[in-house]
């Protein structure tokens, strides 16, 4: 049974449509991907969820119970880590968890219990009594993963969970969500970074204008929609013309995008001869694919 | 309009955490500000009264002392639940980490408001021990003063919440302390007696809620009371039954796109 579902859902702003009629199921366990620029509306959808937006037309269920009817029992069952830091600033790092706890009616006993056990865990013991702006970025995100715990959650939402943090930041909050999910925890991942998508997600949904494209594994989208390697060629100073020509002449497929050609050649098309590298196909190909290369915005 | 939920506690919980821990930059400036005010205008300004005939024969100072701690504690509500709750709001997002757990719009604007009511309760307190410290009291019923400034501070917070909850900008807040706050401040009765007013200005102060807040305290200070007191009392429920109620749908609004 799916342990979150969305049915028809819709959210109108004034003359946009930042959700348009998505249905989506997310099964118990999986890690859920949404994938899509700036705009697509995911944030919008994260906030229905959350029941922080009331939706325009549509329902939504989380573990068998009805948003509408219940928000604060499905809010007591989710974590949420959002994209913007909005941990206190006025309470120390563990006071953080425990007020956090708090607003769960946690009793206090356990709260202080279950918060060092994170605090363990997110590696910030040490950090206990400091005040959040002697954090730096990686370590409050951190801290926003671990605040999101609190309630011991079945479901955790996370909107962009490693935006703006070094790769060595980054790597660590991945590892988090990876022991999370091997602990059962359900994931909805909404994310611009295609590495993340592919990593961590065991489906994926691509959502572009508000409306789902498509759904499948990150695997999965890379072989319906991409062939095995891509050819990039960088083009330099006069030599477009040629390429071009030569790609035409040859009948490939191709694209060409802020100065570089993406050549899709099929299984039977031969490449050798043509300047440039062959790579792997990845999900960003198919992101590209599917949601255009032109800004949006 | 939807209701708050005992939930609201939990957010009243957190500004009073917050408020002791920082306690010190915070609370002991906004007791000092009313204790000098009533000890220089009580005493350097009262010197110079002589008229005690209309403030019911008593020194001014002890005219004074129930007007300033009713002030202090407007100030207290309002403060606390204009710039204090809209850096909450706007500024860090605390209130949008909150609606993420089971507190809904209303248990925050309900804590946010009890918790403007305590600050002026507190307020209350501590300017009414001070003024018993320098013998300004005599009246066993001033030990409800503090109720009173608690009930002021509900009333006030609600009004100031809900000023939050629809200006555009921080600065808006101008505007409601020089045009609200502040000609409550000087004309609803806490230096000086209405009586000095034409009729028709003494009637029509009754509007500024600080009016009967003021009213309501003086008579509790002097231990004498009237039937206008409750008109006073009546005046200042209705006001927070209505300003409760408005910032319950506009925090609403606010909050939840």
């Amino acid at each position: 049974m799916a342990i979150i579902k969305t049915i028809n859902l819709t959210k109108k702003f004034k003359d946009l449509t930042a959700v348009d009629n998505i249905s989506l199921e997310i099964e118990d366990g999986e890690c859920y991907g949404l994938l899509g620029p700036n705009g697509a509306g995911k944030t919008t959808l994260i906030r229905m969820l959350t029941a922080v937006s009331p939706v325009t037309s549509g329902d939504i269920w989380v573990m068998g119970k009805d948003l509408k009817k219940h928000p604060r029992e499905v809010k007591a069952m989710l974590g949420v880590v959002p994209q913007t830091d909005n941990l206190d600033e006025d309470l120390t790092v563990i006071q953080n968890l425990r007020t956090f706890a708090r607003y769960f009616a946690i009793p206090k006993e356990i709260a202080r219990q279950r918060s060092m056990e994170i605090l363990h865990a997110i590696r910030l013991e040490e950090k206990k009594d400091s005040a959040i702006d002697e954090l730096s970025g990686g370590m409050k995100r951190r801290l926003l993963i671990g605040r999101g715990l609190v309630n011991d959650p079945k479901i955790i939402i996370l909107d962009e969970p490693s935006i703006g943090l070094d790769p060595q930041a980054r790597y660590v909050v991945w590892q988090k969500l990876r022991e999370l999910k091997s602990e059962g925890v359900t994931q909805l991942l909404c994310t611009q970074n295609m590495e993340e998508a592919a990593r961590l997600c065991d489906r994926v949904a691509i959502i572009n204008q508000g409306k789902i494209i498509d759904i499948d594994t990150p695997r999965g989208f890379v072989a319906r929609y991409m062939p095995t390697q891509v050819w990039e060629i960088d083009l330099v100073s006069g030599e477009r013309e040629k390429v071009i020509n030569e790609l035409e002449s040859r009948q490939l497929e191709y694209e060409e995008f802020s100065g570089i050609i993406h050549v899709f050649p099929k299984d039977n098309q031969l490449t050798e001869g043509l300047p440039g590298l062959a790579r792997p196909a990845t999900l960003e190909d198919v992101f590209f694919k599917l949601t255009g290369r032109t800004l949006a915005e | 309009m939807r209701p708050f939920s005992w939930r609201f506690f939990r957010l009243w919980q957190r500004n009073r955490d917050v408020f002791f821990r920082l306690w010190h930059s915070e609370g002991a400036g906004a007791i000092i500000e009313p204790v000098l005010v009533l000890l220089a205008f009580g005493m350097g300004m009262g010197a110079f009264i002589s008229n005690t005939a209309e403030l019911g024969g008593q020194r001014y100072i002890e005219f004074l002392a129930p007007g300033i701690i009713v002030a202090y504690a407007m100030f207290a509500a309002s403060f606390e639940c204009t710039y204090g709750s809209y850096f909450r709001m706007e500024h860090h997002y605390t209130f949008d980490a909150i609606l993420a757990t089971p507190l809904n719009v209303e248990d925050i604007t309900a804590g946010e408001i009890f918790w403007g009511a305590t600050r002026a309760f507190m307020t209350g307190c501590v300017i009414l021990v001070i003024a018993a410290i320098f013998q300004l009291v005599s009246s066993p019923w001033a030990l409800l003063i503090p109720l009173v400034a608690g009930m002021a501070g509900l009333m006030f917070a609600s009004i100031a919440l809900f000023v939050t909850s629809i200006v555009p900008a921080i600065y808006t807040f101008n505007f409601f302390f020089t045009l609200f706050v502040t000609p409550m401040f000087l004309l609803s009765g806490v230096f000086f007696p209405l009586s000095g007013f034409p009729e028709i200005i003494q009637k029509l102060s009754w509007i500024a809620p600080l009016t009967p807040v003021a009213r309501l305290a003086r008579g509790l200070f002097q231990g004498e009371f009237e039937i206008s007191m409750l008109l006073a009392l009546g005046i200042i429920v209705v006001w927070t039954v209505v300003f409760f109620s408005i910032t319950l749908v506009t925090m609403r609004r606010r909050l939840t796109k």
